[in-house]
């Protein structure tokens, strides 16, 4: 199976029945995509998948031919920071953090769709995330925060 | 006298026994100091079990898991404060399992002090426990003591290796040490000459630093006291930080792990031939109590080990809730384990009055981290190396040596990150877990990671309980509170998984939040009844607060109601003579909620009150009515922490915990049925989502006599105050949770 990950084609020999992430972090070794309920319940393995947010959990790599994936590591790296990443790090969103990956790829969806979301924009879009942290109140800041810098940019 | 000499009868007993067994001391042992246990990389150099300086900076090790709370930052600073370090400078490590770094704060929570008012007999008991600490050598993170615990010793690591660098400089220049300052992780001379740390390291630390180093005035202070950006937080925002969960090593293999449902049942058969057929299968492994797969990765290893057959044995306790509660209820007819609060006459002061009368349950609870129970390990030429996201890391320690049988010595633990932690993570079955697989395949890393189906039905819960309570209010307030709680004991659970032993005493933990309020009732009795249901249980932020704040703070306001009183004046006034700290932070909260007027119309507020964990904590919550059900508004938090460190983190633990213990009042429930937990995964025990939360107004204030912790005290009061709110809106009174048993909230 052919698939490109953050830009980097990669050719997957593993049971077509396995879901994208268990390729992403056993296989490929990209650690950043979280496994936190594997139904499709938490948000913690969100990616994109041809640009669509997709909880990766729950599709699987036989139906991923051919497919452009995005994870956390394609969206920026600790020396190049993406905005969203860097109004995550001025408004301190992450607790423990494992849900963050989840989060910052849901979030960077909705901003590719709705360029000044509102506060029930934004509920809507990251409800499927769970934070058992409770991070909320700072993740709907950083997203305001990053809607103005990316409509500044 | 010996400091020995000062520990009191009661805490002797409670904590001598829990030293293992008979274990030879003498106050001289306690003086010396623990081995250093780090071992310099190129470049760098060891001041002290806390300091190493590099060449471009300091590492800071900050022996407590860092699960979310910001500890790596907060204890971190504490040191770069007394160094002087530019914050850019500074990294934070977990460092190793080591005895050096032992928790002697937590090691006294379990004494049944009175926080509010006997200060002085805690500290004197914790400086006992400094002792007893020592010989149990227990590194742990919990019970909110990270920062009370290292707040001085932390920062005499940072002042001792200033010391020395300085030293080191005055004798290089030949000045007057008292003439040279510090800044920005160098020293400077008067003619403006800066010698950085790191080219002074060799020459300081073959000085010797005071046994005494004297401490910043908390005035001078350019680091601490200020929101500090955290360590963590570049990592954590580009999915670079390494959790258990993603511990990677050459050869790796995967696994997954199923334990009996019946928790503490016996595993009686096994049939694993489908699994061995399967292509990426590398080895099933017989745990004793549990079967392992191993594959070549965690997918595989999942699906080959639904498709193991084992014949479980049943559960050592009654197989259904209601069998469950009713074992618990028991508990009642015996003899209380301890009465820790017993002022007045509470029987004389009940017969003959009009007596409230008043019955109030919890359920059983999961702590459901967000990254599910996991672990990696590897044992090679006989020495054993464990990668383990944990709160007790000499516990994983000793823990997994004996379970493969090697060392103590021969065992390196990595603390990684952790992806939550809530009180689970100071268990170690996980662990041990992953020892036995890296011995079942000698040479070969083997990262366990549980299904979320296994980590929700395997966890070490929250107990159910029961509170019976009676209380007779007259026109000035409550005149008795008798309470009876009954559970079974979080402290013998884990004492039993510990050390081999329940530790004896009155157990603190049973009724912590409820015999130790800052309330004047003239009579008071708070009893403790501990119920032996086998259920395995452990510590759930917050502990026992988790389950008595709900029953005295809403007992309370059933007083109040009964009696036409307001509850927060009610409360000011219990609070009077007890405690102006408490009372201060309950009318600060009421001030910003506007208590005095009422809510807008189709709204209702609630309060709640609890001192937990050093810190007294009030929360005010505003709710309405919408067609879609219950809708949490608003939420006002105050909390007294003497000293706030770091405003904007112990704020983000208010908002946290207050979420946690939300989450929990409305829908958290853990139910069994033949034996086994029924709830799976977050379909059936789910959190709280963004658009259910409240907004927060939080307000920290610094009166307390003491520094507090901030990780657990917000969660107690959570409860209490939205059953209040519902009370308020809707007339219900509900007494057993989870409250969307009996009232629909917005989703
Ligand atoms: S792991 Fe995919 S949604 Fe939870
Ligand atoms: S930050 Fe811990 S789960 Fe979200």
């Amino acid at each position: 199976m052919r698939l490109s990950v953050n830009g980097t084609p990669h050719d997957v020999s593993a049971d077509p029945g396995t879901p994208l992430l268990w390729v992403l972090r056993d296989v490929i070794g990209l650690t950043g995509t979280k496994y936190g309920c594997g139904v499709g319940l938490c948000g913690a393995c969100t990616v994109h998948v041809n640009g669509q947010p997709t909880r990766s959990c729950s599709i699987t790599l036989g139906d991923l031919d051919g497919a452009q994936i995005t994870t956390i590591e394609g969206i920026g790296t600790p020396e190049h920071l993406a905005v969203i990443q860097q109004a995550w790090i001025d408004n301190q969103v992450a607790q423990c953090g494992y849900c963050q990956s989840g989060q910052i790829m849901s979030a960077v969806a909705l901003l590719a769709a709705t360029k000044t979301p509102t506060d029930s924009d934004i509920d809507a879009a990251m409800d499927g995330n769970l934070c058992r942290c409770g991070t909320y109140p700072r993740i709907r800041a950083a997203i305001h925060d990053a809607a103005k810098r990316l409509q500044g940019a | 006298m010996s400091r020995l000499g000062t520990i009191t009868r009661r805490s002797f007993l409670v904590v001598s026994a829990a030293v293992v067994g008979g274990v030879a001391f003498g106050y001289y042992k306690y003086q010396q100091d623990p081995a250093n246990p780090l071992t310099p990389a190129k470049g760098e150099t060891i001041f002290n079990p806390w300091v190493i300086v590099r060449t471009d900076g300091v590492t800071v090790i900050t022996p407590r898991a860092e699960m979310g709370q910001g500890v790596q930052t907060t204890l971190a600073a504490l040191v770069a404060e007394e160094m002087d370090l530019a914050w850019d400078q500074v990294r934070a490590e977990h460092g190793p399992a080591s005895s050096a770094y032992t928790n002697f704060v937590a090691a006294g929570a379990s004494l049944p002090f009175i926080d509010y008012r006997d200060s002085r007999m805690k500290h004197l008991a914790e400086g006992a426990m400094d002792v007893m600490g020592k010989f149990l050598g227990i590194q742990a993170t919990g019970g909110s003591t990270s920062t009370v615990d290292a707040f001085v010793r932390m920062r005499q690591a940072g002042a001792a290796a200033r010391y020395v660098l300085v030293q080191a400089a005055a004798k290089r220049l030949r000045q007057n040490p008292m003439a040279l300052k510090t800044e920005g992780g160098a020293v400077v001379a008067p003619d403006g000459t800066r010698l950085s740390y790191s080219e002074l390291a060799a020459e300081a630390v073959g000085i010797a630093p005071p046994s005494e180093p004297k401490l910043k005035d908390p005035k001078a202070w350019t680091l601490l006291g200020k929101s500090l950006p955290r360590l963590d937080m570049v990592a954590k925002a580009t999915g670079t930080a390494a959790f258990g969960i993603d511990t990677r090593l050459p050869g790796m293999l995967f696994a997954s792990v199923r334990a009996n449902p019946a928790l503490g049942g016996k595993m009686q058969h096994v049939d694993a031939t489908a699994a061995k057929a399967m292509p990426e299968v590398k080895a099933v492994v017989d745990l004793g109590d549990a079967v392992a797969v191993v594959a070549t990765n965690t997918w595989a290893a999942f699906k080959a080990l639904q498709t193991v057959q084992v014949t479980w044995g049943p559960a050592p306790y009654p197989e259904t809730t209601d069998a469950i509660f009713a074992e618990i209820a028991k508990a009642f007819d015996a003899a209380p384990h301890g009465t820790l609060r017993d002022d007045g006459n509470v029987d004389t002061a009940l017969a003959g009055a009009k007596v409230v009368t008043s019955e109030y349950r919890v359920p059983y609870l999961a702590h459901a981290t967000m990254e599910p129970m996991n672990a990696a390990a590897l044992l090679k030429d006989g020495a054993l190396t464990v990668w383990a996201p944990n709160q007790a890391p000499t516990v994983i320690r000793d823990k997994c040596a004996a379970a493969v049988g090697v060392a103590a010595d021969k065992v390196t633990v990595h603390t990684t990150f952790l992806g939550g932690g809530f009180g689970r993570r100071a268990e170690f079955d996980y662990a041990v877990q992953a020892a036995k697989l890296a011995k079942a395949l000698p040479g070969t890393p083997v990262l366990l990671t549980w299904r979320r189906e296994e980590d929700m039905t395997h966890d070490f819960f929250r107990p159910g309980a029961i509170a019976r309570m009676q209380g007779v209010v007259g026109p000035d307030g409550p005149v008795a509170l008798k309470a009876a709680v009954a559970a079974p004991s979080v402290l013998a659970s884990q004492g039993k998984r510990l050390l081999g032993m329940a530790p004896p005493g009155p157990d603190k933990i049973l009724v912590e939040g409820f015999y130790d309020q800052p309330y004047g009732i003239p009579n008071y009795r708070v009893a403790g009844h501990v119920s032996d249901v086998a259920v395995p249980v452990g510590s759930w932020r917050s502990v026992g607060n988790s389950h008595n704040a709900f029953f005295q703070e809403c007992f309370l306001d059933e007083l109040a109601h009964e009696a036409g009183l307001d509850p927060v004046a009610m409360r000011l006034k219990l609070m009077g003579k007890e405690s102006a700290v408490a009372a201060r932070v309950v009318e600060t909260a009421a001030d910003m909620a506007n208590w005095g007027t009422p809510a807008p119309t189709g709204r209702a507020r609630g309060m709640a009150f609890c001192w937990s964990f050093g810190t007294p904590t009030a929360e005010i919550i505003e709710i309405s009515q919408s067609d879609a059900g219950i809708k949490l508004e608003k939420m006002w938090i105050v909390q007294d922490v003497g000293i706030a460190l770091d405003p904007r983190n112990i704020e983000a633990q208010m908002t946290s915990g207050a979420i946690f213990g939300l989450t929990a009042a409305i829908q958290g429930e853990i139910t069994f049925a033949r034996g086994a937990v029924e709830q799976q995964n977050f379909s059936d025990y789910d959190g709280l989502r963004m658009p259910q939360i409240p907004l927060f107004e939080t307000r920290i204030l610094q009166t307390n006599p003491h520094l507090s912790g901030v990780g657990e005290p917000a969660t107690p009061p959570a409860a209490p105050a939205l059953a209040n709110a519902v009370f308020a809106l809707t007339g219900k009174r509900i007494r057993a949770l989870p409250l969307n048993k009996v009232v629909t909230f917005a989703t």
